[in-house]
């Protein structure tokens, strides 16, 4: 990306919320925004970037806004929209002092009533500025697909009345989780996804933690922001360590810790402390706190295995799902021994899940039950599983015969 | 007696349609609504908008569920309706068969629910 | 904004309601009125309640069809869904966040669901 494309894309989210605001419409915003980053193309590397380019963008913007209105014969709101836009001060000092309406902007793009898929597009297009191509690519879809997901999406918030703002403290706390599960998502389509280019992927993990650090400087006081924010870090922080030379997944007991980035770790560590003082825990936080214990220990041996079991008894408390189940019945396993961990296996509900009968298949294969788990293990692998839990698994077959 | 007629049709053909084709489609919505009101049938209308506005409200365990999309996907969906006025269904259903939209898809015709012990159920 | 709320009844709840004695859906429709009382007792003065209606159940339903100029009438709904129309209550409010502040309160939302869509030309 070039550095005017990195520029105007930091002061697009901000600039598309303004004029939202103004407008009272997504599009007509995202069209001016638009038209503001092709005279930016023209004009940047010819007279140099200008010194405060949010400014500059929101001000071309408005000025592009009022051209389109302008030309428009008939529109309902002209003369109200002409006027909002006029009163749009320009000066660089006065623009600092518009409100900062990315927040709302963000709610609206999570807004519940709105397709998943179309969510999350719509978080990157008009938060993060990526292009439609973009999104198309992080998410193995054709580029028409993606601008007709967009197109749906923004016809909807029109068509239904989606109000553009921050919601009501009473409807706050589960708009919150609509946000934070669309910004998951994106992380998780680069940090796990098995399809596309390596960059792309990683790419899209940092406009994820981009999104969550914006989300956390917006929202202060919201300890699962900041839990959020430290999971992908903490997470990230292993992204290197969990591909091979060839693009396979590496199992976390496998990764070479010594690339696993430390930085970003340390970074992660902080944040979650910052949550956790807050003394408001939540499922982000909790993971959060897991993804720390794993990342801080500097072996596998090292792990504190009693605490991650603690912690995903929390979770399971606040969050109770089979996978939160089994992931606690193996964090049990590796600290009070295989027996107490199988009990805990047996109470799951999670048939033809591979993971479940391969963390069954472990148990037995350490009770030194070996029959049943050579049966566990082949059961197993007649499942569905990638290649490197697939691979573990016959490595662990062959070893008991 | 009061019955809901409900208008299924197959919206993406309607989404096909041009500015002037859909205007003729309102003018024959029109005809019939005017018909209607004239024998002192029609009690009232509306036209919705397609199911790609649609959200479902659902309360589970205390926790509101909302979700994009009509209740059920159906091939037909509900685009519209009318309040019809009639002595009997088979009225009804007489009139019903003038909708423009019976000849695409297809009209349900519903009493509306008349409670005995009341003194007037029905439409408020 | 205008919406029509489409209120839903679960297939086999209706069912259910169908094998009642009359004795038993009075009893059962009294238990169901002062919910639907302390809806329109709420909604009533807000002024976002317009037309309202509940429909009989679906097997009382005829669907109409015309074809080259010949009408056909079945008995039945347009569609054996899971769920069914059994009501529809126009909803004249603010935006989406408000219908759907009004959609929990209905009763139905509990036990099937309410479709919120925007009516044309509000």
């Amino acid at each position: 990306m070039s550095s005017i494309e990195l520029t105007f894309r930091e002061g697009w989210g901000r600039a598309v919320a303004t004029l939202t605001r103004v407008l009272g419409d997504l599009t007509l915003a995202e069209d001016a925004v638009q038209d503001a980053f092709t005279i930016a193309l023209e004009r940047w590397p010819r007279d140099g970037p200008p010194d405060h380019p949010s400014a500059w963008i929101i001000a071309t913007a408005r000025n592009r806004a009022i051209d389109r209105l302008r030309r428009e014969r008939t529109f309902a709101r002209k003369a109200e929209l002409l006027a909002r836009l006029e009163a749009l001060p320009t000066e660089e000092e006065d623009v600092s002092s518009i409100p900062d309406d990315r927040l709302a902007l963000v709610f609206t793009c999570c807004h519940p009533a709105l397709a998943a898929e179309g969510r999350v597009a719509l978080t990157l297009r008009e938060v993060a500025g990526l292009t439609t191509t973009e999104i198309a690519h992080a998410f193995l879809v054709s580029e028409p697909a993606m601008a007709q997901r967009l197109v749906r999406a923004k016809r909807k918030i029109r068509a239904a009345g989606i109000p553009f703002r921050v919601p009501p403290d009473h409807l706050l706390p589960e708009r919150m989780q609509s946000v934070l599960a669309v910004l998951y998502l994106v992380f998780n389509e680069g940090y796990s996804a098995s399809g596309g280019a390596e960059h792309v992927r990683a790419d899209l993990c940092e406009e994820a933690i981009r999104l969550a650090k914006l989300l956390a400087l917006l929202m202060p006081d919201e300890p699962e922001a900041l839990g959020l924010l430290a999971l992908m870090l903490l997470q990230d922080g292993r992204r290197e360590a969990r591909r091979g030379p060839n693009g396979e997944l590496v199992l976390l007991d496998d990764q070479d810790r010594a690339r696993w980035n430390q930085a970003r770790i340390a970074e992660g560590t902080l944040v979650l402390e910052r949550a956790l003082s807050r003394r408001a825990a939540g499922p982000y936080q909790l993971q959060a706190a897991i993804a720390a214990l794993h990342s801080q220990a500097p072996r596998p041996d090292d792990t504190d295995w009693a605490q991650i079991a603690a912690l995903y008894g929390e979770l399971a408390r606040r969050q109770a799902s089979p996978v939160v189940e089994l992931n606690r019945a193996v964090a049990v396993a590796m600290a009070d021994g295989p027996a107490a961990g199988l009990a805990l296996l047996d109470g799951i509900e999670l048939d033809g899940y591979h993971l479940l009968h391969a963390a069954r298949a472990d148990l037995l294969r350490r009770l030194e039950r070996t029959e049943e788990a050579a049966a566990e293990y082949r059961a197993t692998l007649r499942l569905e599983m990638n290649a490197a839990e697939r691979a573990a698994l016959e490595r662990r077959l062959s070893q008991l015969a | 007696m009061q019955y809901l007629a409900m208008i299924y049709g197959d919206t993406t053909q309607w989404e096909s349609l041009s500015a002037e084709e859909r205007e003729e489609v309102y003018a024959t919505y029109n005809a019939f609504s005017e018909g209607a009101q004239k024998a002192g049938v029609l009690v009232d209308g509306a036209e919705l908008d397609s199911t790609s506005t649609a959200t479902t409200v659902r309360v589970r365990d205390n926790e509101t569920l909302v979700t994009d999309g009509p209740y059920a996907e159906l091939k037909e969906a509900l685009g519209g309706y009318f309040v019809l006025e009639c002595d009997s269904i088979d009225a009804a259903c007489e009139w019903a068969a003038k909708i423009p939209g019976a000849t695409q898809g297809a009209i349900e015709v519903r009493p509306i629910h008349v409670d005995p012990s009341a003194n007037g159920g029905g439409a408020s | 904004m205008k919406y029509a709320a489409l209120l839903t009844n679960d297939a086999d709840a209706v069912a259910a309601w169908e094998q009642m004695t009359p004795g038993e859906a009075q009893a059962a429709r009294a238990v169901e009125v002062p919910k639907w009382e302390a809806l329109y007792g709420e909604l009533g003065p807000s002024g976002m309640l317009g037309f309202s209606v509940e429909l009989d159940s679906p097997t009382t339903a005829k669907t109409v069809r015309v074809r080259d100029g010949e009408t056909t009438v079945t008995d039945g709904p347009f569609a054996e869904t899971k769920e069914q129309i059994g009501g529809v209550m126009v909803l004249e409010c603010e935006d989406l966040d408000t219908a759907i502040g009004i959609a929990v309160k209905i009763p139905v939302a509990l036990t099937a669901s309410v479709e919120l869509r925007p009516i044309v030309g509000s």
